[in-house]
């Protein structure tokens, strides 16, 4: 083969490759959308489990994972933010800095029923707060806080230099420039990773089954147990074959779907935005 | 002087919210160790790990057709993920017109949010049904397990990678062209070269995502403790062994078990971890 026949026959296997990944994405969201979309209406929606969660709607387990990612957040932005701040502002290349990035970096990887064996062991049993929203929740700020801090770091870097040397020129001190000057311009780009940040709370399973338990009800304080929407599809998918079971598993899939494309979609806008203001 | 207090609160501050999961990791290790070790002195880490047998009821805790499980269906799902993930990688860093990789990049991160728990009611509902069908029962199977984790898997290594690749200087692919190599020649004899420890840092986390996976695995691999005999047999991984059991397991040696389970786990993943940051530090 001459390297003009292999380059031509190398990249129609690049474009094949690309457009394999495509096609599965496809498969997986038609696939959902056919078989689930008809089953979300106001009553699946606003509407209370019955027989099980095999009939009715799953209001519940709506607000129950609404509940998980509030705690999950106002736990994990404020931290994440600061940790982030620190990391770009303040550490440098400070020993301490190396250390933190990579405990983040290793949290990041550590797999979620991990976590679920922690938030068990340290939240629901050591604690005593019981399997509970704010054992789930405190959980999942542990799980979300690395992505925060990255985002936030990401965001940071992209705030021009001659900002902080403007805010410094007219005599502010460090923390007043950090805190009015380049928060005020990294604000949209963290506020991405907090959305991002919400999506993947909201379709978390296995750290939720360890800490929330599977209590069908409305959750009424922060010390009750919940079904969140993810666990609720797992535990419909897996009982027996029945078809009411089967229709609102799909139902719940694709409203899980909607949550993460939201997530994503307000991410990019909020981006695009942000990038065009800067120019 | 007021200005310099609020100066050194704010920095203190900062850097207490930054040692926060260093804090975590920490407390991590200390729960889950602690919880899971007293039984693997007990029945002795060989025994544990090489253990062919895992039955609770009796008290008898082998985690070796697990670790095997696990092991297989992440070589397996990696065999698919890594050929597929690095080709788009290069696709997406050297080829791609713009059009197309401002929608592939888009559904990259699609492909990562998706939850696992929605992965795994995918596979159930439309990869079990068809091997079952078409290759033969039970359709809960490792070549399951290893489509719908090499999916989940690809993400990971299609961003790493391409970073990895997009980080190789402009000069040496001007060098290559000025040699007169041709596009391709350029990628495989000296981009991939020069991006290789980022691209296995990919694959490396890539496999960890595949070893940590839960829901996704537990929803298509059939969950039962034995080494496999062929592709369409089940199979279950430590992850599902933990999550599986932990529902019902009464406090003592079998929760301890599971909890021990989960320490196996986390030195796996957490070599793999340092093991992707060296790699990227390398290049």
């Amino acid at each position: 083969m001459s390297p003009y026949t292999r380059e031509k026959v190398a990249i129609a296997v690049l474009w094949a490759a690309a457009l394999l990944v495509l096609a599965g994405l496809l498969a997986i969201i038609i696939f959902l959308v056919i078989r689930g979309i008809g089953v979300i209406d106001a009553e699946f929606i606003f509407g209370m489990p019955r027989a099980g969660g095999r009939d009715g709607g799953i209001f519940p387990m709506i607000v129950g994972t609404l509940s998980i990612i509030v705690i999950a957040i106002a736990v994990a932005a404020p931290i994440g933010i600061g940790g982030g701040i620190y990391l770009s502002e303040y550490a440098g290349r400070h020993p301490l800095s190396r250390i933190i990035t990579f405990g983040a970096e290793w949290l990041a990887g550590v797999p979620s029923i991990i976590f679920g064996l922690f938030g068990f062991a340290f939240f629901v049993v050591f604690l005593g707060w019981g399997l509970s929203i704010l054992a789930g929740g405190m959980v999942l700020a542990c799980m979300i806080l690395n992505e925060t801090i990255r985002t936030t770091q990401e965001a940071i870097k992209a705030v021009p230099t001659s900002y902080r040397a403007a805010s410094y020129a007219l005599g502010a001190t460090k923390w007043q420039t950090v805190s009015r000057v380049v928060l005020k311009s990294a604000a949209p780009g963290i506020l991405t990773g907090i959305i991002l940040g919400i999506g993947r709370a909201a379709g978390e399973t296995a750290a939720i089954m360890l800490t929330v338990g599977s209590f069908m009800a409305l959750p009424t304080s922060l010390f009750s147990s919940a079904r969140p929407m993810s666990l609720h599809l797992y535990l419909l998918a897996v009982s027996e074959v029945h078809e009411g079971a089967v229709a609102r598993a799909f139902g719940t899939a694709v409203m899980l779907l909607l949550i993460v494309f939201a997530a994503n979609l307000s991410a990019h806008a909020i981006t695009r935005r942000f990038t065009r203001s800067l120019r | 002087m007021h200005h310099k207090l609020s100066e050194w609160v704010a920095e203190r501050l900062l850097l207490a919210t930054a040692m926060v999961s260093v804090v975590i990791i920490a407390f991590i290790i200390w729960t889950v160790f602690s919880a899971g070790l007293p039984l693997i002195n007990e029945v002795g880490a060989f025994n544990f790990l090489f253990g062919m047998e895992w039955r609770p009821g009796r008290e008898t805790f082998g985690i070796f057709p697990m670790l095997v499980g696990t092991l297989l269906v992440t070589a397996l799902a990696m065999m698919i993920s890594v050929p597929l993930g690095v080709l788009t990688a290069v696709f997406l860093a050297e080829i791609a017109p713009e059009s197309v990789r401002n929608i592939l990049r888009p559904a990259t991160e699609l492909l990562h949010g998706i939850p696992s728990v929605v992965y795994g009611f995918v596979g159930l509902m439309l990869l079990v049904p068809l091997i079952r069908t078409y290759l033969g029962p039970p359709g809960f199977s490792l070549l399951a397990g290893a489509i719908v984790l090499a999916i989940m898997a690809l993400p990971t290594i299609i961003t790493i990678a391409e970073d990895a690749i997009k980080a190789v200087p402009r000069s040496y692919k001007e060098a290559s062209f000025a040699l007169g190599a041709t596009h391709w020649q350029t990628i495989r004899n000296v981009i991939l070269p020069a991006a290789l420890s980022g691209i296995l840092a990919g694959v490396v986390l890539g496999s960890g995502r595949v070893i940590g996976e839960t829901m996704a695995a537990i929803m298509v691999l059939g969950n039962i403790p034995r080494i496999p005999a062929s592709l369409l047999d089940p199979i279950r991984p430590l992850t599902s062994n933990i999550a599986l059991e932990m529902a019902y397991a009464p406090l003592g040696p079998h929760r301890q078990a599971l909890f021990a389970t989960g320490i196996v786990l986390f030195i796996v993943i957490s070599l793999l971890i340092f093991i992707a940051d060296r790699l990227r530090r390398g290049q």
